[in-house]
């Protein structure tokens, strides 16, 4: 029973030392932020290119069905109170609110996050990192922070693509084949959508986008410099970020009601 | 150097995509773009019940939206409901005898205001009070009418 | 700087330094001249590397002093270390280029992110050491297209591109093929002995390391062993510089890693 007791403190302990360390990492990546990104744009256009436009495909076509399928089960239930019409509220609002910063910001995590994780994790394993601070250039800026800056710039942007492509899926099962009033569909919204709702989507979108992003690239800066730490750092990531994302989802919904 | 310009470009288009998404999903979801820009002109009126009815919710006319819901209060020395709403200019020409009433769309849907027009030669300006008001319909009190009129005979 | 006809350009005093509980040195003292090509060597684990570390100030010693032109490192403050660093070059055991990076951009990155020098002034001096390592033709080339040898070959122009004081060798000899070993160790000596650059070697290759340097340090349990020129070295008493000179697989230093009897074991003997 000690035993575990002591496991348990020793856990605790653990867990709170790593979650120090990254918050100390994130104010020092913020710290950087401001002046790398009015002089070096072009690393983190690199970035942006490589972590947002390259994750495209996958938040199209998740996009996509997602809103298929929230039209097929939005009109499902709204039929049986002879609300049809209301479809297009209903799945604005799932979508602009939860469903589209969530959804993006897991595939942003298995898709993006993973991969800054293997980037920064590899050139930590092939001593590209010590190169750069032998040759006196600070890795974290040169390094971390335009990929954590593609990274909070590139999860919003997806997030409006993920929302507008699911919209667009609804509309097509609902008015399409189930035939509710094209204009109906659209015109329902506008007096139940805010703009405040819109941008509440916005903000926990740029909230994932730093979480996910520190997350990722803590990890791979942190790897153990071998193949399987480099692989762990991966798994973590995507576990952790996960969870992550949940957490504080719920916290902003909390807050933002 | 044509890599870069691959890059640039993606970065660019993407960059161009998700702003234009973002926008698009303001202007088509909510009614930033609404029938109300340019001149509006505001009119009060008073209720004893406003129901459910929200800020921004419609203010129309033979079905037509005319208007929005600016502001709902309550009024300590009347004891009554006082909303605002804006009109727009183009509709200048309301009767000052229109009737206002609390309406729902459809069965769950919400609240607005559904103006008729009566026959005045004097129309409302800005700030004239709708004298005319009918509140909106409370289902508790609908049934309590109807035990209570069940009751009666 | 110069005591006793030697002009030493880094010093290491006293030098203690553990990861975790195993500790690696041990009062390690050991002097580098200005100049000349010094070599350490030790058996696997002795933790060369880490001495690597310890002297452009990546790790930082429990006790000890190093001074580098009389300045101690392990006191400086982050941004004066930076500084520091400029005059240092680093060739890594597996090259460390930047995978993203072609061969030019690899070389030009000190250059593009310390200088402000012109396009034309930084394709010059790129070129000028990628000929001095014979790949200008391989500019074009991203990391992953380049031999172990080339890939070397690359990271030594990186390291010279600042014209640093100090070059530093992290196992240069491991994995080449005997061509390209003949190439990185005439390279060694010719950028030694025309630049007058001080070269620090870490390496175990005794045969080829011996070769080329003035003076050699031989680490094992933490501290030097022995010290001196190669051919003194040959000539040492020591049981340990004698197993690690020839090769011999059981010495001083054990075949057998510690563990219980074997008769024991075997028979199941608590």
């Amino acid at each position: 029973m000690n035993r575990l007791i002591q496991d348990l403190w020793y856990a605790f302990r653990n867990f709170l030392e790593t979650f120090g360390a990254m918050q100390l990492f994130l104010l020092r990546i913020l710290a950087y932020s401001p002046k790398t990104l009015l002089t070096r744009f072009r690393l983190i256009a690199h970035e942006i290119y490589a972590i947002g436009a390259m994750s495209l495909v996958i938040i199209l076509i998740c996009g996509l069905f997602v809103g298929m399928v929230l039209g097929l089960q939005g009109y499902d239930t709204l039929a049986q109170f002879g609300a049809e019409e209301g479809l297009g509220t209903a799945v604005a609002l799932s979508l602009l609110k939860e469903l589209g910063p969530v959804l993006t910001a897991l595939l942003f995590a298995g898709r993006a996050g993973t991969a800054l994780a293997a980037e920064i994790g590899l050139m930590r394993a092939t001593d590209q990192l010590s190169a750069m601070e032998l040759m006196a250039v600070d890795p974290i800026r040169r390094v971390v922070v335009p990929h954590f800056l593609g990274g909070v710039i590139s999860l919003p942007l997806l997030t409006a693509i993920f929302n507008m492509v699911a919209l667009f899926g609804a509309y097509i099962i609902g008015v399409s084949l189930m035939g509710v009033d094209s204009g109906a569909f659209w015109s329902q919204m506008r007096p139940y959508v805010e703009v405040a709702d819109v941008m509440e989507g916005v903000v926990k979108s740029i909230v994932f986008g730093v979480a996910v992003s520190v997350l990722a690239v803590f990890e791979g800066y942190n790897a153990y410099p071998t193949a399987e730490g480099v692989s762990r750092a991966t798994t973590r990531t995507v576990v952790i970020s996960a969870i992550v994302v949940l957490i504080l989802d719920f916290m902003i919904t909390a807050i933002l009601i | 150097m044509k890599q870069t310009r691959v890059v640039e470009f993606g970065t660019g288009m993407f960059v161009l995509l998700g702003f234009a998404s973002l926008f698009f999903l303001i202007l088509k979801t909510t009614d930033v773009q609404s029938d109300l820009r340019g001149e509006t002109y505001q009119v009060l009126a008073r209720f004893e019940n406003v129901g459910d009815l929200k800020l921004r919710a419609p203010v129309t006319m033979a079905g037509v939206t005319i208007g929005r819901v600016t502001g709902i209060t309550f009024d300590s020395e009347r004891l009554d409901a006082q909303v605002t709403m804006r009109i727009s200019a183009n509709f200048d020409r309301i009767p000052d005898d229109t009737d206002a009433s609390i309406l729902t769309a459809g069965l769950i849907g919400g609240q607005y205001i559904g103006l008729t027009p009566g026959f005045s030669e004097t129309y409302l300006a800005d700030n004239s009070e709708i004298q005319i008001t009918q509140s909106a319909l409370v289902l508790e009190n609908l049934i309590g009418k109807f035990l209570v009129k069940l009751g009666g005979e | 700087m110069a005591e006793n006809g030697r002009d030493n350009i880094i010093l290491i005093e006293d030098l203690y330094y553990s990861r975790g509980q195993k500790r690696i040195f041990n009062g390690l003292d050991i002097a580098f001249q200005r100049g000349k090509i010094t070599a350490v060597m030790g058996p696997s684990g002795t933790g060369k590397t880490t001495l690597l570390r310890l002297i452009t100030g990546q790790l930082v010693p429990e006790r000890g002093r190093i001074l580098i032109d009389g300045q101690d490192i392990t006191a400086l403050q982050r941004n004066e270390l930076y500084e520091l660093r400029k005059r240092f070059g680093m060739l890594f055991q597996n090259g460390a280029l930047l995978t993203d990076l072609s061969v030019f951009e690899n070389v030009a990155f000190p250059l593009r992110e310390h200088t402000k020098l012109p396009e034309r002034l930084i394709k010059h001096i790129v070129l000028t050491k990628l000929h001095a390592v014979g790949l200008r033709g391989a500019a074009e080339l991203v990391p992953s297209e380049l031999s172990g040898g080339m890939a070397r070959r690359v990271a030594l122009a990186r390291a010279m591109v600042m014209d640093p004081d100090i070059l530093i060798y992290d196992e240069p000899f491991t994995g080449l093929d005997p061509i390209s070993l003949g190439v990185v160790l005439r390279l060694i000596k010719r950028l030694n002995d025309s630049l007058g650059i001080t070269s620090i070697v870490v390496s175990h290759d005794v045969e080829e390391t011996s070769s080329i340097a003035d003076e050699s340090y031989l680490i094992s349990e933490g501290q030097v062993v022995a010290s001196g020129t190669p051919s003194e070295l040959k000539t040492h008493g020591n049981a340990v510089v004698q197993q690690f000179l020839s090769g011999m697989a059981d010495g001083p230093v054990p075949f057998h890693y510690p563990g219980r009897d074997y008769k024991d074991q075997l028979l199941d003997r608590d």
